[in-house]
């Protein structure tokens, strides 16, 4: 699966790499809202205000969080490279920022086995953050297995849409 | 990594759904299914029975006619007081071939003592006595007692009824880890939570459960004190962990991790102490379950190209490959004696329970239902619980090992899952 997957990376990955070169963090924030009193506000790394809006933002690409897979796969499709790239270069950016990438199945078969295979499909958007730059220790990829579905309904439209992995940044999980 | 959590919060919460919920969270249990030749058994009420707010011999019949072992004998208001020997040539007249003597006797304490003889009416003889002391309020509890003997005494087998199970309920975005008496009454809530729990595994003294929660949105194994609501984080590594099972002592789990790639198998102590890896494959390694003689643990792997029951030496060592029939095989399980193999095979799209004989290797499948998961075999290896699907909710049901008894269990207006027959309480 890792040989299919590899070269269309690589094309991902140099197109992330010629796309980096500006500060997505902005600049400094100085809060100076509690001087009176004697005390400074510190805002933490991470709640720089590009970024965040970024993320939810619905006419940015980086609000859109979910990657399906086809029947029994784990490849990452085509469709999901924009979305894969975005998300790689977001963290490249702003190392500080960290994701959880769940896994999902369809609710067919051993629930603990759809758990390992949702583990699979976790790991695929994990690996393919991690080769467009994305440090490990800023992805963790976990499995919810058939337990969370979108969709409840016992259809191939319903299995299609719990097939996924979702992407969830720090204080989204 | 391991922590105790001191789960006030979780407790009370517990507490007011096992209010809340009521009786509508009771198991009904319908029987689908009995045995060819059933032993017919008189099983009279118990002399000076009314004098009990809760009745004993009810639960007692009940039990044996739930098992599909046995023919209760209806013989009326009649009661077979224990302290002399019944007619038993009449009792024999009425098609019986046994007969439960038993009597209440009131203490000063305010307790009873239930008296009890067995007889057989073909051979005119006593197959054994016994005397439990009862609160009045453990009436169901000392009829499991005594179902258990009569069990044992007319089949060779322990009996099964003084057990409980545990399994989960999902209601709404509402999940609760049940334990209820093995006929599903007494229902309590031993965890409530908004986030799926799966994989609950009894501990081989029936004190505690291992389980997944995903209260933390990953999977993380917990062991769970059931006398006191306590909590450990038993396996919470980076990725997800799952899929816990004792070893025989007690004293180990075999869980599945994540975190050094795929779903791989590791063992680790009962208190989360001493990971160390049991097996290394390229593909998923999942589902563990330990031969009940420690010497195997076997499990589901796609290391073939698709998921097949395998084994390897507990102590690790290389996997020899147990499943051979289809191309979806998954979650074993053990019977008690080590004789026979449980698991879910897809049949022609339909995931059903399966027998194996692990000597002969000869596979039955069990059920006739179409999305079975999750067998768990009873103490004495008789019955074997799963989670189905029946009406579009999920249910629970039994099946015999030999497949003739057929049994369902369901809680009105929730679906149930996971399974887990604990062991006879010592």
């Amino acid at each position: 699966m890792n040989k299919l997957l590899l070269p269309a990376l690589l094309s991902v990955l140099l197109a992330a790499c010629s796309s980096t070169g500006t500060d997505a963090t902005g600049a400094k924030v100085e809060d100076r809202t509690g001087a009176g009193a004697g005390v400074a506000t510190v805002t933490a790394p991470g709640m720089s205000g590009t970024g965040i809006a970024a993320l939810t933002d619905p006419n940015n690409i980086l609000s859109k969080r979910s990657v399906f897979f086809d029947y029994d796969s784990f490849i990452i499709k085509a469709e999901a490279k924009p979305l894969i790239e975005a998300h790689a270069r977001f963290l490249v950016q702003n190392p500080q920022m960290k994701v959880l990438v769940q896994g999902n199945t369809d609710e067919r078969g051993s629930r603990e086995y759809n758990l390992a295979l949702g583990q699979k499909r976790a790991d695929s958007v994990r690996q393919a953050l991690s080769l467009l730059g994305a440090k490990e220790v800023q992805i963790e990829s976990v499995s919810l297995g058939e337990e969370k579905p979108r969709c409840t309904d016992a259809s191939e439209a319903c299995y299609a849409e719990n097939r996924r992995s979702d992407i969830l940044y720090s204080g989204e999980f | 990594m391991t922590k105790i959590l001191a789960h006030a919060r979780l407790l009370l919460a517990a507490t007011l759904a096992f209010v809340a919920l009521g009786a509508q969270a009771q198991l009904s249990i319908e029987i689908t299914g009995s045995g060819a030749s059933r032993f017919p058994v008189i099983i009279p009420v118990f002399e000076n029975e009314s004098s009990l707010s809760r009745g004993v011999s009810d639960v007692v019949r009940a039990d044996l006619e739930r098992s599909g072992l046995f023919n209760l004998i209806d013989i009326g208001p009649v009661t077979v007081p224990e302290s002399r020997v019944p007619d038993l040539a009449a009792m024999r007249g009425r098609g019986a071939d046994a007969v439960l003597a038993a009597s209440i006797l009131p203490q000063p304490d305010g307790r009873y003592d239930v008296r009890f003889r067995l007889y057989d009416t073909q051979k005119q003889t006593e197959l054994g006595a016994m005397s439990l002391r009862m609160a009045p309020a453990q009436n169901r509890l000392t009829a499991h007692r005594i179902a258990d003997f009569v069990y044992e005494k007319l089949t060779g087998q322990p009996g099964y009824f003084a057990t409980r199970i545990a399994y989960v309920v999902k209601s709404g975005a509402r999940y609760e880890l049940q334990i209820a008496d093995a006929d599903g009454m007494n229902a309590q809530a031993a965890l409530v939570s908004r986030e799926p729990i799966i994989s609950p595994s009894w501990s081989p003294d029936g004190q505690r459960l291992a389980y997944v929660s995903f209260e933390a949105k990953k999977p993380i194994v917990y062991v769970h004190t059931l006398a006191t609501g306590q909590r450990q984080v038993v396996a919470n590594f980076k990725g997800s962990n799952s899929a816990p099972t004792w070893s025989p002592d007690g004293g180990q789990l075999a869980v599945v991790l994540t975190k050094d790639g795929q779903s791989q198998m590791y063992v680790l102590n009962a208190d989360g102490s001493g990971v160390r890896r049991l097996a290394s494959s390229s593909g998923i390694d999942t589902e563990p379950a330990w031969s009940p003689d420690g010497q195997w643990i076997y499990f589901t792997s796609d290391r073939g190209g698709s998921p097949q029951i395998y084994r390897i030496p507990a102590g690790g060592g290389s996997a020899q490959r147990v499943s051979f029939e289809g191309n979806y095989n998954v979650t074993p399980r053990l019977s008690p004696d080590g004789k026979l193999l449980a698991f879910i095979t897809r049949n022609n799209g339909r995931f059903q329970v399966a027998v194996q004989d692990i000597a002969s290797r000869q596979t039955t499948i069990l059920t006739d239902s179409a999305r079975d998961e999750s067998p768990s075999f009873a103490p004495n290896g008789r019955m074997i619980l799963y989670a189905t699907e029946s009406g579009g909710r999920g249910v629970l049901a039994a099946v015999s090992s030999d497949g003739r008894v057929k049994q369902r269990l369901s809680v009105q207006a929730a679906d149930v899952r996971e399974p887990a027959w604990g062991p006879i309480q010592k």
